[in-house]
């Protein structure tokens, strides 16, 4: 069949219907980080120290939905994937990248969506962490021209992981599901273990 | 034997049957895990409000997870597109500083030659006709904006405070907070993206560099915390 989705580029959406649907996006995404406990840093602390480990459950669980779902919906030829966004790999400043971002989000226990959700609510900490987030903006902005080289380094362009691996694109959507189930599974298996210390006097 | 017998217990008794693992997490005293503080300790020191109802639970994990799942299947659908945060701040701070330094030099007749302006990187929201804030990411962090404080209100969880751990103080966890949010700025401006537009979204459509940067969060977080578990533990 011809692909229906997505929908904003078959149907040919004005921008303003673009920026509705955005907008609407947005409050159902900051409405779910808010009710899982990520507008608070304690929620999001226990992640690194064992007590609570909802930023995994979570996350894990929203990519396994959302790629059965995108996967499942290409497979039937309803969404067409040469037209939804996928991110461009540049290996090395992702991972050092994400090294950094790693530590500074176990140091201000907020990553920017939950920051801002902590905002709306009130927590002068996560108003605090968007203050060194904007400084730490400006301070890319000046160091870009020195960063540049590594910046673009690793240019692999859009690639998929079954591209990059080699193997068929539904056995890695089952192999990312059987991690997610194995990650769910040590967590429960963490939760058991810290409570038996907890309740050893 | 008498070694089996536990002594005064100047130190954490240790199980004999429980190997005891390396990890930090292995020296908390037990009762720190637990959330509820008594009074002289309070977990969570609230500015202003003084009494007020309790605020209802959060989302059981796997629960919140589908319905984040949810949301972005239907931005993938609806516009090809995914979550994002980080964008649209980054968006933000280039407009910023080119409004303050055109207001610095005298007005708008000022903005064409800004450095912001003649940035290589804040050039490329600035330079053109477009409105840097008119952007997909900056609707949709609005929409966060709305939706996050909806949340918060209708489970009465928005109340002005600092949140931080039981031993840590109002000064420190500031300071950290600050710290952090450079921190991750810069990671995130490195990488492209953030936990939602690298790792969330790039993580559901397969893309390769997002899951290498997922993995490197999650190993940069763990390297860290046991610098600062006294912040939280």
């Amino acid at each position: 069949m011809e692909p229906l989705a997505p929908i904003s580029k078959i149907a040919e959406w004005g921008p303003n219907t673009v920026i509705a649907v955005a907008a609407l996006l947005g409050v159902g995404f900051g409405f779910v980080l808010e009710r899982a406990g990520f507008g608070n840093a304690r929620t999001l602390a226990g992640q690194w120290y064992g007590y609570n480990f909802a930023v995994l459950r979570v996350m894990f669980t929203a990519i396994v939905v959302a790629m059965l779902g995108l996967f499942g919906l290409v497979a039937l030829g309803v969404v067409d994937l040469s037209l939804v966004y996928v991110n461009d790999t540049f290996l090395w400043p992702q991972l050092i990248g994400g090294l950094i971002f790693g530590v500074g989000f176990a140091v201000g226990q907020y990553c920017p969506g939950t920051a801002v959700v902590a905002c709306a609510t009130g927590k002068i900490d996560a108003m605090v962490f968007m203050g060194g987030f904007f400084g730490g903006l400006i301070a890319f902005f000046f160091a870009y021209d020195t960063l540049e080289t590594f910046y673009l380094s690793g240019d692999l362009g859009r690639v998929l992981l079954p591209d990059a691996l080699g193997i068929p694109v539904g056995v890695v959507v089952v192999g990312v599901v059987a991690i997610a189930l194995g990650a769910f599974a040590l967590t429960h298996v963490l939760d058991r273990k810290f409570a038996a210390k907890r309740a050893t006097p | 034997m008498a070694d089996s017998i536990p002594a005064a217990p100047l130190e954490p008794p240790v199980p004999v049957e429980v190997s005891p693992a390396p990890e930090p997490i292995a020296a908390i005293p037990a009762a720190q895990l637990e959330v509820p503080a008594p009074a002289e300790v309070p977990a969570a020191p609230v500015i202003g409000a003084e009494a007020k109802p309790e605020p209802q639970p959060y989302w059981n994990s796997y629960k919140a997870g589908a319905v984040l799942g949810l949301v972005l299947l239907a931005a993938f659908v609806f516009t090809g597109r995914g979550l994002g945060a980080s964008g649209a701040v980054t968006r933000m701070a280039a407009y910023s500083l080119q409004k303050v330094e055109a207001s610095l030099h005298g007005g708008t007749s000022a903005e064409a030659d800004t450095l912001a302006k003649n940035n290589t990187y804040t050039g490329q929201y600035l330079k053109g006709p477009a409105d840097p804030l008119d952007d997909f990411l900056v609707y949709m962090l609005v929409g966060v904006v709305v939706g996050g404080f909806l949340s918060g209100v209708l489970a009465r969880r928005a109340s002005f405070e600092v949140v931080h751990g039981p031993h840590s103080n109002i000064g420190r966890r500031l300071a950290l907070a600050g710290l952090g949010g450079v921190l991750s700025a810069f990671g995130a401006r490195l990488a492209r993206g953030c936990t939602s537009g690298q790792a969330l979204t790039g993580g559901a459509t397969l893309a390769l560099g997002s899951w290498v940067f997922m993995l490197a969060v999650f190993a940069g977080g763990y390297a860290i915390a046991w610098f600062v578990r006294k912040e939280w533990i």
